[in-house]
């Protein structure tokens, strides 16, 4: 059997999976009906309202005057309504001879967090290939030493590791910088959960094109990729996820410069000195959620499917 | 124009950043995969291993080495520093707040894995195959996608306090308490409890993570065995028990491992929503009060250096579970 | 990071801000070497340079970044500099960072003495130039002078400054009332002992916050620093900074007991927010605020609160706000003020640094950047008239005084251990309910030997 022919049998037996859990769709209905009963609806349904009101309140709260923030609760919004859109155009508009208005901001985020994405989830689907398919004496040990690596609070990592970018290879303060840094902090993790995913693939695929005479290049491209392709997009959003909304690296890395440094630094920024400012947090805690959102919908059937094979074996 | 040229040209950097990146890995794997038959085994378990392992060594295992030996040293300056033993142990260990800081921890690292887990499953579980799934665990997920700045100016929204008779309550909190006739409370400020309030905002934004990892893998449970269980007369919470749960574990001991590695490393939240006030501060927190805000690197190095052995029983466990795995298969 | 907020003077009055935001933004791209119709001939003495650029690092962000950047397009303009300005909230934090791994920005605006003196201990600030010190001498008082200096070596001039120890008030609510500026600490006590008469829902004499994130409490030794330096004198003062007298010595005992009257008395705070326990739980931000609602009368907090009052409210003796300084402990006393301020330190010896060093401690930098509103300076080259504001006219008045006695914030003075630390919690825990003795015995302890 060629490797080509090796991928479509893994292809074909994923989707014979997928077609159980898609068929059993009518036989689930059945079982759906005996397993959930109006109290765990309920239960549902008071798990999503309240972990949903926190930021129902922040919503209300960005269009609310500084003065009514301040001296009443937001629910009184339903007693008195109020609106205004003053906060959203504060945050969007204002420039600064220091600072550029927040859509420069947005664009680094987007420069800094795309490639911080993609780069770990690369090597770690290398390095957790490696882990689970290739015998070598030490892996082992070598995993679980990575795995151990998730501990090192990535503060004590920032010395050392901006002394290396601003001494040894001169990129301290460029989007380069900022990317490294992430990779290395994001794979440990990225490598773990995707060495649970890997490992799961049927051996039989792996062997069958080994028989073949595929070596593991092959195999990676031709059935690692495509078989885990789901995972690395649900574990990719997780890692993008992390970035975006990270303060701690981008602001050693970046130097701090509007032509590096990402939103949550220029969030940070327009709270004031002081605190002054602190009616626009809401709005501009709202402009930063959007693009996170937009990425978790439109992957968001890869959630279903992406880790699909990591739990059956258990 | 400025911004669009602006625009180009970091766009420009990324492009570039990304080509570069997809050259130099595939240079390496082709190179690999060209390679003489004699040793080609090595050369390609280099070429998959090494990337990551090189990063890895230069990010995170040289600062971990230099860590815990900075541990044993006085604080860092420009003109050197010197071995002082075990002084910053012992400093830590007789600092009353310091017992506080690694009591607090522990409670957050017992509580976070487990509340965020339970909620996460039963969430997963009642809304699995519902009308409007999606919606549901976008909800639930929303929290993720907030960064840690946001998420304190959220909860104070909710816990804000203000004494009965002078103001209007702006937290929600404490409007309910005063609508049931109870008296509204400083929630942050009265410890020990203030430590399980700062808990429930962690608790929320990994209770999403937890959720949307168990409600795949709950889906990855063959229908047909729970099927066969309902046949054999289990009741629905025994077919949970029984065949759903072992069905998942391994991506529960996933979701736990994750969570207590992450709630180990807090310090974004205490530091946004009290600042380590009231006895609220934990180990990461602390660390980095002392490290940088003070400059005192070898309080601080001592500070990472437990937190390094907190997390060791669970690496342990995670050893152990992965070593069954391996006889499984 | 909060750690800095407070000490950061103010930006300008609200209305302007979008104005100068808008202005800001055209400096920001003037381009420099084109000297164009400046006029240059006060920058002669710092040379020319070409295409060299300067990092300026600090914690100043916002307007008043923005106004710091536009005095300094004139220098700019002349000398050819480029100021890279780098304002983040976390530089006091990142700065350890970056020294410590050889990426050192240019220059840094450092909002504490404390942290200075660390910084040149551990050897990354360089001495100041020649210039710098001439500037210094010729501009600043000697006690400035001795915070940028160490071991007898002289490193950084100061910047801005703020006077703190203001009680702000309602002209109005005063009138209205009868109420007269109290002109000892025991008239000011004998005055709210008036004021509880209209004790009724929301209302007491004073409203307080000292809610700040990780700093919470420094508002309270803002209080006692006050008190220590009235009631006792600028020798003790200076001895309690430098640790030789101990927390619980009978006069910072006496000096705690004297804000003790109010701030531990039920019936005095907390206006607009509750009892004595709600102090921790209000933010400094609000803190004031309620004076504005009527719900409390006085507020002590340094000359920066200006900038918190918000849009359309005015601050001058006649407007809907005003501000008299602490009094002495008794007439005649001689005036004594508390205050903060920043320095700019070196880190490395290049001439383009050093130029721009020299002309932020010049009289011509404290005049292009007090003019654009919201902050004073201590020098003495500088002219009051160009204030923003009345406030800042007299702040600026009372630091240039001959006989004002100035002292800066002990808290920004002390190491780092007490200073941003035990002795903020110390205040929080006073508050709420720890007796006198302990929290100063509590406070001694942690003070480095």
């Amino acid at each position: 059997m060629s490797a080509p022919a090796a991928a479509s049998v893994a292809a074909e037996q994923t989707s014979t999976r997928a077609i159980a859990v898609a068929a059993g769709g009518g036989k689930a209905r059945r079982v759906k009906d005996r397993l959930t009963s109006p109290w765990a609806t309920a239960a549902a349904i008071v798990i999503a309202v309240i972990w949903t009101i926190p930021t129902f309140g922040l919503l209300v709260s960005s269009f609310r005057t500084p003065e009514e923030i301040r001296t009443n609760g937001w629910w009184n919004i339903f007693v008195s309504p109020s609106f205004t859109l003053e906060n959203y155009a504060d945050v969007l508009t204002i420039q600064g001879a220091s600072s550029a208005n927040l859509g420069s901001y947005f664009v680094n985020s987007l420069v800094i967090a795309i490639p911080a994405a993609l780069f770990p989830i690369i090597l770690a689907t290398m390095a957790a290939y490696a882990f689970a398919w290739i015998k070598f004496r030490g892996s082992a040990p070598l995993f679980v030493l990575i795995f151990a690596l998730q501990i090192v609070p990535l503060q004590m990592a920032l010395i050392p590791l901006l002394q290396i970018f601003s001494e040894v290879l001169g990129i301290s303060g460029t989007f380069p910088a900022v990317w490294i840094a992430h990779t290395i902090f994001g794979l440990p993790l990225c490598i773990f959960l995707l060495h649970n995913f890997i490992s799961e693939i049927p051996a039989e695929v792996i062997e069958a094109a080994r028989v073949d005479g595929a070596n593991h290049t092959q195999i990676f491209f031709r059935i690692i990729i495509p078989l885990s392709l789901p995972a690395l997009a649900s574990i990719g959003i997780f890692q993008f996820l992390w970035v975006w909304n990270d303060l701690l690296v981008a602001l050693v890395f970046s130097g701090g410069t509007a032509d590096v440094a990402p939103l949550t630094q220029r969030l940070a920024e327009l709270v004031g000195n002081f605190g002054r400012n602190t009616e626009r947090l809401p709005a501009a805690a709202f402009i930063s959620l959007i693009v996170p959102l937009i990425v978790f919908f439109s992957l968001q059937r890869y959630f279903v499917r992406g880790l699909l094979a990591g739990s059956t074996k258990g | 124009m400025e911004f669009w040229s602006d625009l180009f040209e970091k766009f420009g950097v990324m492009f570039l950043g990304l080509a570069a990146f997809a050259a130099v890995v595939g240079i390496v794997l082709f190179l690999a995969d060209r390679a003489p038959k004699r040793g080609r085994d090595f050369l390609q378990l280099a070429a998959f291993l090494s990337p990551a392992l090189i990063l890895l060594a230069v990010g995170l295992v040289y600062p971990a080495i230099r860590t815990t030996i900075l541990a044993f040293f006085s604080r860092q300056t420009a003109n050197g520093s010197e071995w002082v033993g075990l002084d910053n142990f012992v400093w830590m260990f007789t600092q009353p707040e310091i017992t506080i800081v690694i009591i607090n921890t522990l409670i957050w690292v017992a509580l976070v894995p487990l509340l965020s887990t339970i909620f996460g499953l039963a969430y997963a579980v009642f809304i699995d195959k519902s009308h409007g799934e999606k919606v549901l665990k976008s909800l639930v997920f929303m929290p993720m996608a907030i960064s840690f700045v946001g998420a304190g100016i959220i909860w104070r929204f909710m816990y804000e306090y203000r004494e009965v008779g002078f103001s209007e309550q702006i937290g929600l909190l404490n409007q309910i308490l005063v609508w049931l006739g109870q008296d509204p409370q400083p929630f942050l400020v009265n410890s020990p409890w203030n430590t399980f309030f700062l808990i429930v905002v962690m608790v929320w934004i990994q209770t999403g993570f937890a959720m949307v990892l168990l409600s795949a893998a709950i889906k990855g449970v063959p229908v047909e065995i729970i099927e066969a269980a309902r046949l054999d007369g289990a009741n629905a919470w025994q077919s949970f028990w029984n065949v759903t749960v072992p069905g998942i574990r391994g991506t529960l001991v996933v979701v736990v491992t994750t969570i207590s590695i992450a709630t180990l490393k807090v310090f974004d939240i205490v530091r946004a929503m009290t600042g380590g006030n009231f006895n609220t501060s934990v180990v990461a927190n602390e660390m980095y009060t002392q490290a940088f805000n003070r400059g005192e690197t070898g309080y601080g190095s001592a500070l990472a250096v437990v937190l390094f052995v907190m997390v060791l029983p669970i690496v342990l466990y995670n050893v152990r579970v992965m070593r069954k795995q391996k006889e499984i298969r | 990071m909060s750690s800095t907020l407070r000490r950061r003077l103010i930006a300008p009055a609200a209305a302007l801000g979008a104005l100068s935001l808008v202005l800001a933004g055209c400096a920001a791209e003037t381009d420099p070497g084109a000297g164009g119709d400046v006029d240059c001939s006060a920058y002669e003495a710092y040379g020319t340079f070409e295409g060299e650029s300067v990092e300026l690092y600090a914690t100043i962000i916002d307007t008043e970044a923005d106004a710091l950047v536009e005095s300094m397009a004139d220098f700019e303009a002349c000398t050819g500099i480029t100021v890279e300005y780098n304002g983040t909230q976390e530089a006091e934090t990142q700065i350890n960072v970056r020294a410590a791994a050889g990426d050192a920005p240019d220059l840094m605006i450092i909002p504490q003495p404390g942290l200075l003196q660390r910084l040149i201990a551990d050897g990354y600030v360089v001495p100041a130039p020649a210039a710098v010190e001439a500037n210094v001498d010729e501009f600043w008082s000697e006690s400035w002078k001795g915070y940028g200096t160490v071991d007898g070596t002289f490193y950084a001039a100061p910047l801005l400054a703020s006077v703190k120890g203001y009680i702000w008030y309602s002209p109005a609510d005063f009138e209205e009332n009868g109420y007269e500026i109290p002109t000892t600490y025991q008239g000011l006590l004998d005055l709210t002992e008036q004021m509880t008469e209209r004790n009724d829902g929301p209302y007491r004499p004073w409203c307080v916050g000292f809610g700040s994130g990780d700093a919470t409490g420094w508002v309270g030794t803002d209080w006692v620093e006050d008190l220590v330096l009235r009631n006792s004198g600028p020798e003790a003062y200076d001895a309690w900074v430098a640790g030789e007298l101990k927390f619980d010595s009978p006069e910072i005992t006496e000096a705690f007991d004297l804000v003790g009257e109010v701030l531990l008395n039920d019936q005095f705070v907390n206006g607009g927010f509750g009892g004595v326990q709600s102090i921790v739980t209000t933010t400094f931000q609000d803190g004031g605020l309620s004076i504005l609602d009527g719900t409390c009368s006085l507020h002590h907090q340094a000359s920066f609160y200006e900038a918190q009052w918000g849009e359309g409210v005015t601050v001058a003796p006649d407007g809907d706000v005003w501000a008299f300084l602490t009094p002495p402990i008794a007439e005649g006393d001689p005036s004594a003020v508390t205050g903060g301020g920043e320095f700019v330190a070196a880190f490395n010896d290049n001439e383009a640094t050093a130029a721009l060093q020299a002309y932020l401690s010049s009289d011509t930098f404290a005049n292009e950047r007090v003019s654009r509103g919201g902050v004073i300076s201590a020098n003495k080259g500088l002219d009051p008239s160009l204030a923003g504001s009345e406030l800042g006219r007299q702040s600026i008045e009372i630091l240039q005084g001959e006989d004002t006695i100035f002292r800066f914030d002990a808290s920004d003075l002390m190491p780092a251990a007490v200073g941003t630390s035990s002795f903020w919690t110390g205040m929080v825990d006073w508050v709420n309910g720890t007796p006198t003795a302990e929290v100063l015995r509590s406070i001694d302890a942690t003070f480095p030997q």
